[in-house]
């Protein structure tokens, strides 16, 4: 929200402010009426963008249009919550270090056997020699304050040691992920072109996506789950790839498949060091290709990218360079000549769609991590369009229910808290516009319980009214006796209900805490239209002496 | 002219009737209690995890039909529903899919090739891992907990003046509110999903609610009245409030009812749910209560309340 979007709401709470000032010190009831039917009017206002009433152009260029949102469960649309998964961030940057590591070692000239990742997440440093334990420590303590060493256990053979990121380092690693991963799937879904979008951190590794109005979500969630990981390895071709596929790759060597096609998937035997990866990539583009070879992915690499890729090219003419996409080779055209400029084009048979796609999660960059969907809403727009007509059609029938009661069983009073309930319907639903509050099914259970609640505030009012006309009070008295003693109950339900819808909006999940904003709201909104606006009314008519005996 | 339905002078003998109450309530609360233990609630996939779609047809059809149109998909244990609207909708469940990525597209391409290009229309998928449903079932029972933990503190803490037993009275009221409608749900077969839980959120807000008003009249009245015995002064409250009791809920319970009849299949079970725990919230606030001061107070030795705030 900009600062601009919070003008409707503090204008409505200015209003609201001046009304309750004016009426607690007794200022002229005229006024504080007056300040009601502007609050009204101001309420419409907001409110009617809401309603489907567009407001003029010239007004909507220069004030922000708030509106109440639809959740999707009314509107439609698809909801998808995924996990990113943090252990393999962490891994992956556990292994980069190891690569600093093995460099820095190296220029000091501290012998290193082996240096292994295990499963558990730690790094496992065999030294050459030893003796050089010393060296290695000040190393670590001077170059590395991010890693824990420790010693792997009394059988562990002298000279290894177990490195592990420190706690801290760990929190820093997954922060940095979760905001790649944030960002990265927003850029994605910016390119769907679905307006109105949400994507927000739940929890410490989630990410909620929502997509309203999309129909078919699977080739959004086909985008969004896309790890995008680009690498370039060579092919290996002084082995045998059957060989490698029987026995196992000889060392150094890895087996990599290609996407499944019609015949099966191809495989490659690659040597294992990564030459490059896609984060030199600062652009990629569908290019048409020609009639057999279908559409191709252009991809521009940064400066330091295509150095690299030149040297590499021009060290490597007649071999076959493997263009691996999430561990999936994508193409592994043989290198003709050097390659300058920093141009790489990826082929494969793709689809306009699939090479679109690709282009997409290329230009947007790889996830940290591998995310997974681990919750999936799909609402087609006809169920949301019943549900809001079914939700219309009882809300309007069961309001002129109450209303009619009310008019009906308390004469004049019950015209007055009609009027309090339709303002407090009013200013519910306008101070949820000017929030832009998401309006849900559970959101409305909670409206359905503030107007009772207001309902409930009115009897009460009006119950010990009549108890006091049949005591034989004026109608002021009754009017302030029945305002004053019916207080203390509406005052301590209404807190303890606002509270409670405190407590939900902290513990809850996304649809309970929908819940807990409309009761929290509702229970403000009513408290001020059903006591407050009610009783200057009553003060109005009294100051008048048009309030000969009351109707109640 | 203006109604009056409770006449002013009634005076029905509610506290002495309480031990036949007490008894029934305890009666069905245990019932409620067997009933939610051994049958349990019907877990929508929000909190159970598994997949759920809801379908529309062209033309009526059966639950076989459907079964056998979506046989090849190898969907597990499949459950289907009649969502009403003339056997045209239905609402198909999954324990546990594999491949639950493409779920909806898959369903669609099943149902074509049995009902025709249009005949068949997916109109929600929904699906929440395991892992999903149990934190959601978690935060659900602590949202539950801590509202109802906090409602009791609350009004002990108002009513401390008067004795810190409305507080118990509130909380044993809700309990008592919450395991009759959870109880009516296992028995209803109704879904509990997010909706219905907002739902039952709401019943404690109301039942708790309800339980101030009754008390804070009680709390008036022994003010006015010190040496009245306390089951007299709660019976006199309850009869000055019973016109409003019945005014408030009368209203609640004709809306939730015009909610339950026109809302459609959707919010049926949050409709139930609210209608069952107002009926119920305004009886505990009378029948569970109220005996639960008595008692608390008869047990302390002190017949009559001290002085209100």
């Amino acid at each position: 929200m900009s600062n601009q979007d919070f003008a409707p709401i503090l204008i409505i709470l200015g209003i609201s402010a001046a009304f309750l000032y004016m009426h607690f010190t007794g200022a002229s009831t005229k006024a504080q009426l007056w300040l009601a039917a502007l609050l009204v009017v101001t309420g419409l206002g907001v409110l009617a963008p809401s309603l489907g009433l567009e407001p003029p152009a010239w007004w909507t260029q220069t004030a922000p249009v708030p509106r109440i949102q639809l959740g999707l469960d009314l509107r439609g649309g698809t909801h998808l919550l995924m996990q990113v998964k943090l252990q393999d961030a962490v891994r992956n940057a556990l292994s980069r270090t190891a690569e600093d590591l093995k460099r820095e070692l190296a220029s000091n000239k501290v012998g290193v056997k082996t240096i292994t990742l295990e499963p558990a997440g730690a790094l496992l440093v065999q030294l050459s020699d030893s003796r050089q334990g010393a060296a290695f420590s000040d190393l670590m303590r001077g170059g590395f304050p991010d890693l824990e060493v420790s010693r792997p256990g009394s059988a562990a053979p002298p000279g290894s040691y177990q490195l592990r990121f420190t706690a801290p380092a760990v929190r820093q690693v997954e922060r940095n992920a979760m905001d790649q991963a944030l960002e990265t799937i927003r850029n994605r879904i910016d390119q769907l072109g679905v307006r109105e979008t949400t994507v927000a951190r739940e929890g410490t590794s989630e990410i909620l996506v929502q997509l309203p109005g999309i129909q078919d979500p699977e080739r959004a969630k086909e985008l969004i789950g896309k790890t995008a990981v680009l690498e370039f390895k060579l092919v290996d071709d002084n082995h045998n790839l059957a060989d490698a596929l029987r026995n196992g790759p000889p060392p150094g060597d890895e087996i990599l498949y290609g996407p499944p096609g019609p015949g099966g998937r191809a495989s490659y035997l690659v040597e294992a060091p990564v030459l490059m990866t896609g984060d030199a990539v600062t652009d990629a583009r569908v290019r048409p290709g020609g009639r057999l070879e279908g559409p191709y992915v252009s991809v521009d690499l940064d400066r330091r990218g295509a150095d690299v890729f030149d040297a590499v090219t021009s060290q490597n003419v007649g071999r076959r360079l493997a263009i691996v996409l999430d561990h999936t080779v994508y193409s592994a055209p043989v290198i003709k000549e050097r390659i300058p400029g920093g141009r790489v084009q990826i082929t494969g048979s793709f689809s306009v769609d699939e090479a679109h796609d690709l282009a997409i999660v290329l230009r947007s960059g790889a996830l940290p991590a591998p995310v997974t969907i681990i919750e999936e809403r799909t609402v087609g727009p006809s169920l949301g369009r019943d549900s809001i007509r079914r939700g219309e059609i009882s809300f309007v029938v069961g309001a002129l229910v109450v209303l009619i009661f009310m008019a009906v069983y308390y004469d004049r009073a019950g015209i007055v808290a009609d009027l309090g309930l339709a303002l407090n319907i009013l200013l519910l639903l306008c101070v949820m516009a000017a929030m832009q509050a998401t309006l849900t099914l559970p959101g409305i259970a909670g409206i359905v319980l503030t107007l009772g609640m207001s309902v409930d505030a009115n009897v009460l009012v009006n119950e010990r009214m009549r108890e006091e006309v049949r005591n034989g009070k004026s109608p002021r008295e009754a009017v302030r006796l029945g305002y004053e003693r019916a207080w203390s109950a509406i005052r301590d339900s209404n807190i303890s209900t606002f509270v409670a819808g405190l407590i939900l909006f902290q513990f809850g999940t996304g649809p309970v805490k929908g819940f807990a904003v409309t009761l929290c709201v509702g229970v403000l909104t009513g408290l001020f239209s059903c006591l407050a606006v009610t009783r200057a009314w009553y003060d109005h008519q009294i100051a008048n002496r048009r309030l000969s005996a009351l109707s109640v | 002219m203006s109604l009056q339905l409770i006449p002013d002078d009634i005076n029905v003998d509610f506290v002495g009737k309480r031990r036949f109450f007490v008894v029934l309530s305890t009666l069905i609360n245990i019932a409620a209690l067997a009933l939610l233990l051994t049958v349990g609630l019907n877990y929508g996939v929000d909190f159970a995890g598994g997949s759920v779609a809801q379908l529309s047809f062209k033309t009526p059809t059966s639950s076989a039909a459907i079964r056998s149109a979506l046989a090849g998909l190898e969907l597990g244990d499949v459950t289907v529903q009649d969502f009403g609207a003339a056997r045209r909708e239905y609402l198909v469940r999954f324990e546990q899919a594999r491949n639950v990525g493409s779920l909806g597209t898959r369903i669609r391409q099943a149902l074509e090739r049995v009902y025709g290009a249009n005949g068949a229309q997916v109109l929600r998928v929904e699906t929440v891992g395991a892992k999903v449903g149990r934190d959601l079932r978690r935060d659900g029972v602590e949202a539950v907990v801590f509202a109802t933990i906090f409602m009791g503190i609350f009004i002990a803490w108002r009513f401390r003046r008067v004795s810190l037993s409305f507080g118990a009275g509130a909380v044993i009221a809700l309990v008592h509110d919450v395991l009759v409608v959870t109880g009516a749900l296992v028995l209803s077969r109704l879904q509990f999903d997010l909706t219905t839980l907002a739902a039952l959120l709401t019943v404690i807000g109301y039942s708790v609610h309800d339980t101030i008003i009754v008390s804070d009249r009680i709390r008036e009245d022994a003010a006015k009245r010190r040496r009245e015995p306390l089951a007299e002064v709660m019976n006199r409250a309850i009869n000055e409030t019973l016109s409003r009791t019945i005014l408030t809920s009368g209203t609640a319970v004709a809306v939730l009812v015009v909610l339950l009849l026109l809302g459609g299949p959707i919010l049926r079970p949050p409709a139930f749910t609210l209608l069952v725990g107002f009926i119920t919230g305004t009886y505990s606030s009378i029948y569970i209560a109220g005996p639960v001061v008595l008692f608390w107070e008869g047990r302390t030795g002190a017949h009559a309340l001290p002085s209100a705030a």
